[in-house]
């Protein structure tokens, strides 16, 4: 009975796909605890400097994520905890945990690192990859999230010798505990997800490269941090040995990936050829010297969505050198801490080079805890130790109820962990759907004090935060200043502002002095607004009345060596925030009810397999195709690379979404006018040959459009019969195969309408589908001649065990050159393919049977739904997504999701895992039963409005119109709250609420008032 | 401010009219926008007060803009360092000068920071 189950839910692993899946988990109306092993969130992502394809700067997007998960109210966060064991079943599971001390109580501890400065032990520092020192008392890295410190009782002197404790003496807040003891936890939850994550392979354990023998033999994690400004040399880059400037750097690819002769790692990794890419070209950006770059690969394999073209400008704008080779050794170098990198080049021929500096792309490996973690708990690995999942279930263990993401999974990068995340958030969600809200918590506030039309009268709470502002500014000085101050009632200095008992005094003097708005000057809005907003809250006050001056991070810790300027600068912040408080004004949340129901644009594969998950979570769908029948392109697939019935399920799929009374199916319908706001749309549709109007409202939208195989224009194809696509000849081997029996001799062509001038992207499974039936075809006659002439070959994740398969069954594999095409003729009207190929360093000319074009996916048409849903395209025509890395499928208009090819060419499994994802997010989204709307959103007064559109224009989201009044509109439901718009607005007829010209004027006269 | 796309020119002319000798807008880098597009819309208005202040008399110079990524606390404060540097060998704006005359007061240059 789904009443009987938990609505709680455990996901072991803090990365950013654990991150993911608990935020996704606690919008949908679950409790959830979050078993991070280290001392914070943050995972891996959290170590890295830059992110491809965008090279966005890692830390910058993610913090708000570790932020949005250490707020939430329906998330617990338990650091330094690991699974033990997993009882029960599916919807009932009793979960134990193991909590190592911190012996640092979080409650107490202010983050000010006094105890890291006292702490007298330094040791390799794990979060820069040992490239630095960290104390034994510390912090993992300034931005994370608990941001509370821990002492690292393997390395501190108390543990070892009983003596030291200088952290406890110093500590400001008695915070350090070190009687603090080991924890059996014992969580109860209806489903667990794993998402633990990976560690770099570890280049020591076969030594090929040299990295043991020189310091200037880095791992790509390791250069990671070179590369990161809050890394071991805040950012220069510099070689380890001698930290002079490097003139030339090279990448060896594969290091502990696609190698089973000296590893057992036979599996691509998926990640190494694009993070190369990138790393090679923010170096050159970095140096401060002219700086050579050389990656020595297999194959490039950056097959992700616009990843392509990333490789193509890190070569063709940036000079970066891609070397295809085998290397065979790095030794030192002619110079002084050089290495010289010797290879067979793609020719064969021997060569050797120098290099200043060489970086390992090393790949995703399995750690030991991890494997054990699956033991425990009775989950399934693969041969490579990865977690077991079915092709069609890619998120389900061989455990039910229990999920699993990320590259626990299997090799992935970051937007497709996210993805999966979403995905397993989806199943636990389904699986429990009739527990929702059961456990979590909402806050109760008391009714609003009505503030308007009273003088301000301001409190000020100035924070000592133990000496790390009292020790700098003086803090006494600031507070007589700030009492004297126009407006302000109450003036008082606290040792912690943040602490427990400050919040109930700061409660107590709102009362006492009737204050209607109040000011903080302490440490940041970044992680304290929120705490002191809600205070001032349960006083009944506005969250919006509050003002905050940072006095410590921007001021008694960066001037600690001017303690009176840093006072003067505390008095100047302070009466910025007391002049803005008293312009501030009380800001309303309007609820709008959300509509119940997810409009579903697409009936094949990814369209179907989200109506089933969002009717599983309990909702209405109506599910739109636009032809006489579901399935889309699956229906012209039969096999998997593994050789799962792709028909076979597409039938059952099918038949569940029809015989399922929460899915409504439209076919033949299209679209014909769509308005509205998430969680409040509405789309007319013209169903059937008689094309009948049909209105549907509904609270979200998923685009699950598709693409389509590219139809050949070069080749000879449609104009010799013998030329037929891999999708055509798939159809052949499951139909007639005699037919395929007949051949002796097959040509296959890759890249055929991808990684051209035209579709400059890779279309990812071309390379799959022509090994699949060249598999297939040897299996039918082992004596066929087999030839597939490629130009990478981009069998990633375990698909390259079908690669090495068919190497191994006799396929040959021909390498020819970007812009020197095969030539394909017709002599006497046998096919003639010629091509020069590399390896063999001559002109070839084979005469095939059939000649087999892998041609790419294209996008559909898209351009015209795209303008309808205001949900921009990339520039080859697949739907954007809202942030590459972290919101994969959600598009710029909130309630509008994306999933399966219309997002970019994907698997049939990765597909179905984008599915779900965008299903959990449509169902987050739905569980609400209204939408809070407005805050810090922009407002136009239509009297003052001159109908330039220049907020029209200037909107990054498309927000501002021009209504029927002939003045400009703004719906606050759509409004991110930017402020764009009121700044570009010349007659002033936009206020950005909270963000007013006259609060922000009122800021920087308090500032100058003096002079 | 939620973003530097909130910058106003009149927000910069308030600054330099109230006596400030420079004034520098620190928005995220180029492409990295949280709000897509609006430190591109305050480098166009922080450029065309440049223009403004050039034209009334006051060095176009003492008004900048930077981009920082978030994390890059080094390069922020070599920033704070170089534009503190050049306001100083600029001297005070002449409104500061004018303003001191008037009310008679003497103060340290400040630089007004808007992040």
């Amino acid at each position: 009975m789904a009443k009987d189950k938990t609505g709680a839910v455990v996901v072991a692993g803090g990365g950013i796909g654990g991150i993911q899946a608990a935020i996704d988990l606690a919008e949908s109306g679950f409790y959830v605890y979050l078993v991070e092993k280290s001392s914070s969130i943050g995972g891996r992502m959290s170590q890295l400097d830059k992110t491809f394809p965008t090279n966005d700067c890692s830390m910058c997007i993610m913090s708000p994520k570790l932020v949005e998960c250490g707020k939430n109210l329906n998330i617990d966060i338990l650091t330094l905890s690991e699974i033990k064991a997993v009882s029960g079943e599916a919807g009932n599971f009793e979960v134990l945990v193991n909590q190592k001390p911190r012996y640092i109580d979080l409650d107490k501890c202010i983050a000010c690192g006094t105890c890291t400065e006292k702490c007298p032990t330094k040791v390799p520092d794990d979060y820069n990859a040992g490239l630095a020192t960290r104390k034994a008392a510390h912090i993992r890295y300034p931005q994370a999230v608990p941001l509370k410190y821990l002492i690292d009782p393997d390395r501190c002197i108390y543990f070892e010798k009983g003596k030291c404790r200088l952290c406890e003496r110093f500590c400001p807040a008695g915070a350090v505990d070190f009687t603090q003891t080991e924890k059996q936890i014992t969580l109860n939850v209806g489903a667990v997800i794993l998402a633990t994550g990976f560690q770099p392979y570890d280049p020591a354990l076969n030594d090929t490269y040299g990295y043991k023998k020189s310091p200037n033999v880095v791992t790509s994690l390791e250069f990671e941090r070179i590369l990161s400004a809050t890394g071991p040399y805040q950012g220069h880059l510099v070689r380890p040995s001698d930290q002079k400037e490097p003139r030339k750097i090279a990448w060896i690819q594969c290091v502990g990936s696609r190698n089973v002769h000296s590893s057992d790692k036979g599996y691509c990794s998926g990640v190494c050829c694009t993070y190369a890419v990138k790393q090679s070209m923010v170096a050159k950006e970095h140096s401060a010297v002219k700086l050579d770059t050389a990656v020595f690969y297999i194959d490039i394999r950056t097959y992700g969505k616009d990843f392509e073209k990333f490789f193509n400008r890190s070569r063709d704008e940036m000079g970066v050198r891609y070397i295809k080779s085998r290397v065979n050794a790095v030794l030192p170098g002619d110079e002084e801490g050089d290495l010289k990198i010797r290879y067979v080049d793609e020719e064969g021929r021997l060569a050797q080079e120098d290099f200043s500096m060489v970086v390992l792309s090393v790949g995703l490996d399995m750690p030991k805890e991890s494997i054990e973690l699956a033991k425990n708990i009775g989950v399934e690995l693969n041969h490579y130790h990865f977690v077991e999942t079915g092709y069609f279930d890619p998120v389900a263990t061989t455990r039910p109820g229990i999920y699993v993401c990320g590259v626990f999974q299997g090799p992935k990068d970051i937007p497709e962990t996210v993805t999966q995340a979403s995905a397993a958030a989806a199943k636990a969600s389904s699986l429990l759907s009739g527990a929702r809200f059961t456990l979590t918590k909402e806050k109760e506030y008391p009714e609003e004090i009505d503030v308007i039309g009273q003088e301000p009268r301001i409190g000020v709470f100035v924070c000592h935060c133990g000496t790390n502002i009292a020790g700098v500014v003086n803090v006494p000085d600031v507070t007589k200043y700030a009492s004297l101050l126009p407006n302000v009632v109450w003036a008082e200095e606290n040792l912690f502002t943040c602490s427990q008992d400050t919040q109930v005094k700061i409660k107590e003097r709102i009362k006492e002095h009737k204050l209607n708005r109040v000011v903080v000057a302490s440490c940041s809005t970044r992680t304290h607004e929120s705490l002191f907003q809600d205070t001032i809250r349960e006083a009944g006050l506005n969250p919006y009345l509050f003002s905050m001056a940072n006095i410590r991070d921007q001021d008694s810790w960066v001037h600690q060596s001017d303690k009176e300027g840093a006072t003067r600068k505390a008095k100047d912040l302070v009466k910025m925030a007391v002049y803005r408080a008293a312009k501030l004004s009380p800001l309303s949340r309007q609820r709008l009810p959300v509509i119940k129901r997810a409009l579903i644009l697409g009936g094949g594969v990814a369209g179907m397999t989200a109506a089933l998950n969002i009717s599983r979570q309990g909702f209405d769908v109506v599910l739109v195709e636009a032809e006489k029948e579901l399935g889309g392109m699956a229906r012209k697939i039969h096999r998997t690379l593994a050789g799962d019935d792709v028909q076979k399920y597409l039938e059952n799929l099918i038949e569940e979404v029809t015989h399922n009374d929460r899915i409504q199916i439209l076919k033949e319908a299209l679209l014909a006018d769509f308005s509205g706001t998430k969680g409040n749309f509405k789309t007319s549709l013209n169903v059937g040959p008689a094309m009948y109007q049909r209105e549907v409202a509904h609270g979200a939208l998923i685009v699950a459009t598709g693409a389509r195989e590219y139809k050949p224009k070069e080749y000879l194809y449609g104009q010799n019969d013998s030329v037929k696509t891999q999708v055509e000849l798939e159809d052949i081997l499951l139909k007639e195969r005699d037919v395929a029996k007949g051949w002796r001799s097959i040509a296959m062509i890759q890249c055929v309408g991808s990684r051209n001038a035209e579709n400059p992207n890779c279309s990812r499974v071309c390379c799959q589908q022509a090994v699949k039936n060249a598999i297939a075809l040897k299996e039918i006659n082992p004596n066929n001649n087999i030839y597939i002439l490629y130009r990478d070959i981009r069998t990633y994740g375990f698909a390259e065990d079908y690669y090495r398969k068919a190497r191994e069954l006799g396929v040959h594999f021909m390498l020819f050159r970007e812009h020197e095409e095969p030539r394909v003729e017709e002599v006497d009207g046998s096919i003639h393919v010629s091509f020069r190929d590399i390896t063999l360093g001559r002109d070839v000319t084979i005469i095939p049977d059939q000649l087999i074009l892998s041609a790419g996916i294209v996008a559909g048409d898209t351009e015209k739904l795209s303008n309808m849903l205001k949900a921009p395209l990339t520039s080859d025509r697949f739907f954007l997504e809202a942030h590459v890395k972290l919101r994969p499928v959600d598009t710029q208009t909130d309630g509008i999701f994306i999933c399966g090819t219309a997002h970019s060419p994907k698997r049939i499994d990765e597909t179905i895992g984008q599915a779900l994802a965008a299903s959990s997010k449509a169902c987050s989204l739905l569980a609400k039963n209204y939408m809070e709307v407005g805050g810090v959103v922009a407002k136009v007064n239509p009297d003052r409005c001159a109908a330039c559109q220049a907020c029209v224009r200037a909107c990054p989201y498309e927000v501002p119109f021009i209504n029927e009044k002939g003045v400009s509109e703004i719906d606050i439901s759509k409004c991110h709250g930017c402020g764009i718009c009121a700044a570009e607005c010349l007659p002033k007829a936009i206020t950005l609420y909270h963000f007013e010209d006259n609060q922000i004027l009122a800021q920087i006269d308090g500032l100058l008032e003096v002079i | 401010m939620p973003c530097t796309g909130r910058v106003d020119v009149i927000h910069l002319m308030e600054a330099f009219q109230k006596g400030a000798d420079g004034v520098y807008v620190v928005g995220c880098l180029e492409g990295e926008c949280h709000y897509s597009t609006g430190n591109l819309r305050a480098k166009k208005r922080v450029q065309y007060t440049k223009e403004i202040l050039d034209m009334i008399g006051i060095d176009g110079g003492r008004l900048e803009m930077y981009n920082i990524a978030a994390s890059d606390g080094p390069r922020f404060s070599q920033v704070a360092r170089e534009m503190d540097e050049k306001i100083r060998a600029l001297g005070p704006s002449p409104i500061r000068t004018m303003l001191q005359k008037i009310h008679g007061t003497d103060n340290v240059a400040v630089n007004v920071e808007i992040t």
